[in-house]
């Protein structure tokens, strides 16, 4: 079936199996990699994608029901090649990643968390990321690069809402 | 793990919808897919053809008129959570939602989609049951309510035929002023499903006497379980810790609780015991922080 997306604000054109996630065509079809493939049933978050804004699981929608739907991809989150959006460079700099496999997943919900609260408390932060699973940091120092990320768009001049 | 073949069909309405699944022996519908499509991965369905109904804007509305709240089957858990009219007229509901699978589940899963999955263990169906709502089906040109106490069969399983489909879900609106809700729940990991949760919904009047109470407990047992008796035990009376148990534990004591891997039947009885009267104490307590008039 053919299927139109946005993705990162650029409309594609493609032919998909009815049975094509939104995860695989992203990743097979567009070569958009930085959306990892984990449990591929919705347990684990790697795949975690921004719909309309929100985070949800890219592996528990087939693309063919992702027509017309506005979707972000961790490719989109930079705002320039070479830069890095808030969010993630403040995972840089606290070493808010190990192997980095949840990693994109974990600045796409940190993104859609700071967006909707910017002042959001540990616990908050804690419900936020607590449908991502990471295998490595034990989460610490991703919970302390959410807060630092809040801190800097606090701290910064950047216009409301733009992060 | 990819989900086996199938063919996919993006109904404009729910005439074409209802035509659609009776098309096809292995017909299925998917709204928000977020039970579904991981079944489908495993290949626990295999539907031949899907009839996506998410699209449909006459089944994403919410509305209260008539004394009830009424919601389309394809309003996402999230806009619900997040619905004035929710929170005002159906306070259970969206006390429940924040329970219901977690962020990124919430903002694909439907409301009528969790009521059709019939989980043991969710939180819809369980304040779906508790208030006695209802849910209106439609099976190809004959539409229908059905009410929320013969709605649920077993696990997974509803009294529906597979080429039906639910259009809206009912909640009764309370008319008192001093309403309070309280919702309990316990489950191995956050977001995971519940071994057992219980609700509560009171209205108290001015003297915190109980004029209305509904109760009930979900993850216990084979469907969601209303304690009828309990509630109109605690109506007219004021309730305290004592009282409630008192009416709760023969209640509890008669209930066929299931068993699995998870959690032995001894413990989940315990559970429902406590859970209920701490979802009972804590719908009173929310109820008497109601100032007069505070949600009407
Ligand atoms: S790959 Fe989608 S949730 Fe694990
Ligand atoms: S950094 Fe390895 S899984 Fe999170």
């Amino acid at each position: 079936m053919s299927v139109s997306l946005t993705i990162n604000g650029a409309l594609r054109e493609l032919e998909v199996e009815p049975r094509t996630t939104l995860l695989d065509a992203l990743r097979d079809e567009m070569r958009l990699t930085g959306t990892h493939v984990g449990c591929e049933h919705g347990v684990c978050g790697a795949c975690t994608i921004l719909v309309d804004e929100e985070p949800v699981r890219a592996c528990l929608i087939f693309a063919v029901q992702a027509e017309g739907l506005a979707i972000t991809t961790i490719e989109g989150l930079a705002p320039a090649p070479g830069e890095l959006s808030v969010v993630q460079d403040a995972f840089c700099e606290m070493h808010g990643m190990q192997c980095g496999f949840c990693t994109p997943g974990m600045i796409l919900t940190a993104h859609a968390l700071l967006k909707g609260n910017p002042d959001p408390t540990r616990e908050e932060i804690v419900t936020a990321i607590s449908a991502n699973i990471c295998r490595c940091t034990g989460y610490g120092q991703i919970i302390e690069a959410i807060q630092l990320a809040a801190q800097r768009l606090a701290g910064s001049n950047m216009p409301e809402g733009s992060l | 793990m990819k989900a086996a073949r199938f063919d996919y069909h993006c109904a404009g309405s729910v005439a074409e919808a209802c035509q659609a699944l009776a098309s096809h022996e292995d017909a299925r519908l998917i709204a928000g897919g977020q039970t579904l499509v991981p079944m489908m991965a495993m290949r626990l369905a295999r539907p031949a053809l899907l009839v996506d109904i998410a699209r449909l804007s006459e089944l994403r509305t919410i509305e209260a008129h008539g004394g009830e709240l009424v919601t389309g089957a394809c309003v996402r858990q999230a806009q619900a959570e997040r619905d004035p009219l929710v929170r005002a007229h159906a306070p259970l509901l969206a006390r429940a939602l924040p329970f219901v699978g977690h962020a990124p589940t919430r903002n694909r899963g439907t409301l009528g989609g969790s009521i059709a999955n019939a989980d043991p263990a969710a939180e819809i169906p369980l304040v779906l049951v508790t208030l006695s709502g209802s849910v209106d089906v439609r099976q190809g040109d004959v539409s229908a309510q059905v009410a929320a106490s013969d709605l649920f069969e077993g696990p997974m399983m509803t009294l529906l035929a597979p080429t039906a489909c639910i259009t809206a879900v009912r909640f009764p609106v309370w008319e008192q002023q001093r309403i309070g809700t309280g919702f309990v729940e316990v489950s191995a990991r956050q977001s995971d499903y519940a071994y057992v949760c219980a609700a509560a919904q009171v209205a108290l009047d001015a003297d915190g006497t109980v004029l209305r109470c509904a109760l009930g407990i979900g993850g216990a047992t084979a469907v969601p379980t209303r304690l009828s008796d309990v509630a109109q035990a605690l109506t007219g009376r004021s309730v305290t810790l004592e009282l409630a148990r008192a009416a709760l534990a023969p209640a509890i004591a008669a209930l066929d609780i299931m068993v699995d891997a998870h959690a032995s039947r001894d413990y989940r009885r315990r559970v429902a015991l406590r859970f209920a009267e701490q979802a009972l104490m804590a719908a009173c307590a929310d109820a008497t922080a109601q100032a007069a008039g505070a949600r009407s």
